[in-house]
């Protein structure tokens, strides 16, 4: 392999480095777990972790201590529960303690709109009436220059590394997204670097040809990698499902900190990466999760 | 009359309160089987928004998370998480605001942030989301929360997202788009909010619950409306949905 096409053992270890500000983005669909996963194979540390909702993926990188601090506005098991892992960081300092910054998801969505944009922060109406400007320095107030009325603040959040995991992207790292986009876009742009995860890869005529459904363009990639199945249990839209059934699951797996050393070590530290990771999920797990066809119609380029 | 659950309860009376053709911008949990069920019954034009990017979702599975596949395929339009804050949001386009929470207080600020200290959190909560933003833009917002004096405490260790806060100004001081906190429903009655004091009182009570039940799970000395409402049982056709269609599973019922 040539050029920004690379493994993803190599990608992770090129592109993060022990306390870097890290961003793996991705709301509830294109979770790049495969990342998160060699991250914790590498054995990263001292990471600034940033996501909207930290998820599966950043308990298991906080278990396995590969996280300094989070900065996240939403830190649950979408409507299962909690995220046991981080709170026996944060609530017991096990396997370390962290630190926590703490935004709504507008807060966190103006840092990577600031950051994209190459400005210092952003202003926005929230916060107000509420306890989180007390307890995040960060989160300040400013009156309109125009009108004298009073926004929130928040400061640009321009991460070291973005790892963005698409549908499909060609070998310059074009990548294009369909079905929920988050916030992905911009993480991208904030970031220093930006690691693109791919389902597929496909020829640049692929993308050329419907060029709207490009969300992150070449000139900001750093790395491609092409890794099928890298979002699960997370999912990609025309590719699989969400395993919804193993997000329920994970409340018992990570319940107490010893089902969840089991669950690293069988099936993060046990494996080489994503593709025994199927193996071992096997034909019929993946089967399950198999998307339907459902196509959408094709519009006309020309002119 | 039928079986039914104090959940399924809780599910019903907040369904009804949607009315067909409005935005409403859901939330996890509770919210979103109640957003499908007024989709599938008096409110079918329903418009509803997810925090994830989905607009005008038509779901033919109940989504788990808010970020389900379900919601982006066959709905109108998906946009990116800042167009939803910025232009739907803070745009003011959010008829209605559906949260839950941990704690509520009597004038309806939220915590979903921690129990205990904040630094040294007995349970550390998920925090807001888009809770914060939705309680400030959306034009009336309605909570659903089960009761008890842990969860409707005379103070909440944390306000997470803003209700009338602590007087009857706030809001309108901190200029504040949306109208705040219309109803909170329980799984043993329904409030509403006084419209000179901005103070939760009590106007229904679910079937088969007393006010000394109610009293017992507030820890302040509530007003309640005389004589308050019964609350119409979840009908056949309700329960019907929530059970054979909405979450067989019982995973948000519980």
């Amino acid at each position: 392999m040539s050029g920004k096409v690379m493994t993803m053992a190599r990608a992770v270890g090129e592109f993060v480095r022990d306390g870097d500000t890290v961003v793996i983005e991705g709301f509830t669909h294109l979770i790049c777990f495969a990342a998160g996963h060699e991250i914790i194979r590498q054995k990263k540390r001292e990471l600034v972790a940033c996501r909207l909702t930290p998820d599966l993926i950043y308990d298991q990188m906080v278990a396995a201590g590969c996280v300094r601090e989070l900065v996240f506005s939403w830190a649950g098991n979408p409507g299962v529960g909690s995220l046991f892992g981080l709170r026996r960081a944060v609530e017991e300092g096990v396997p370390r303690k962290i630190e926590i910054e703490e935004y709504s998801h507008f807060g966190m969505v103006a840092r990577f709109m600031a950051g994209a944009s190459h400005l210092p922060f952003m202003h926005l109406k929230t916060f107000e009436g509420s306890d989180l400007p007390r307890k995040n320095k960060n989160i300040k107030f400013i009156r309109c220059p125009y009108t004298g009325k009073r926004y929130a603040t928040v400061p640009a959040l321009n991460p070291d590394v973005a790892i963005i995991h698409v549908q499909r992207a060609d070998k310059e790292g074009n990548a294009q997204i369909w079905g929920l986009m988050g916030v992905q876009r911009e993480a991208a742009f904030a970031s220093k670097k930006v690691v693109i995860v791919a389902e597929e890869l496909v020829p640049s005529s692929v993308v050329r040809a419907d060029p709207n459904r490009t969300l992150i363009p070449g000139l900001i990639v750093s790395a491609v990698v092409v890794e099928p199945f890298a979002a699960h249990p997370s999912y990609a839209l025309g590719y699989y499902d969400r395993d919804n059934d193993f997000y329920v699951e994970w409340a018992k797996i990570s319940k107490d900190k010893a089902g969840m050393d089991k669950y690293l070590e069988e099936w993060v530290y046990g494996l080489p990466g994503r593709k025994e990771y199927k193996e071992k999920l096997g034909a019929g797990y993946l089967k399950k999760l198999e998307a339907d066809h459902r196509p959408s119609g094709s519009v006309n380029y020309g002119f | 009359m039928a079986d039914y659950t104090p959940s399924e309860m809780m599910v019903a009376r907040a369904a009804r309160e949607l009315k067909n053709s409005e935005v409403v911008f859901v939330g996890i949990g509770l919210p979103n089987v109640a957003c499908n069920l007024a989709r599938r019954l008096q409110a079918p034009g329903l418009v509803l928004i997810y925090e994830s990017g989905a607009v005008g979702c038509v779901p033919d599975r109940l989504p788990l998370s808010i970020g389900d596949p379900c919601l982006a395929t066959d709905s109108i339009s998906v946009c990116s998480m800042v167009e939803v804050f910025n232009y739907y949001l803070q745009g003011g386009l959010i008829d209605v605001g559906f949260l839950g929470g941990a704690q509520v207080d009597r004038f309806g600020n939220i915590n979903s942030t921690v129990i205990g200290d904040y630094a040294r959190p007995k349970v550390r909560l998920p925090g807001s989301g888009g809770a914060c933003e939705i309680a400030i833009h959306a034009k009336k917002v309605i909570m659903v929360l089960r009761q008890s004096p842990k969860s409707f405490p005379e103070k909440i260790d944390f306000v997470t997202s803003p209700g009338f806060i602590d007087s009857v100004n706030s809001r309108r001081n901190f200029g504040f788009p949306g109208k705040g906190p219309a109803l909170v429903i329980t799984d043993l009655g329904v409030y509403g909010f006084d419209k000179n004091t901005y103070e939760m009182i009590l106007r229904e009570i679910h079937p088969g619950v007393s006010v000394k039940d109610v009293k017992a799970n507030i820890g302040w000395d509530v007003k309640i409306s005389r004589p308050p409402k019964t609350t119409i049982p979840p009908t056949e056709e309700e329960l019907r949905i929530i059970r054979e269609d909405l979450d067989p599973a019982r995973i948000h019922l519980k």
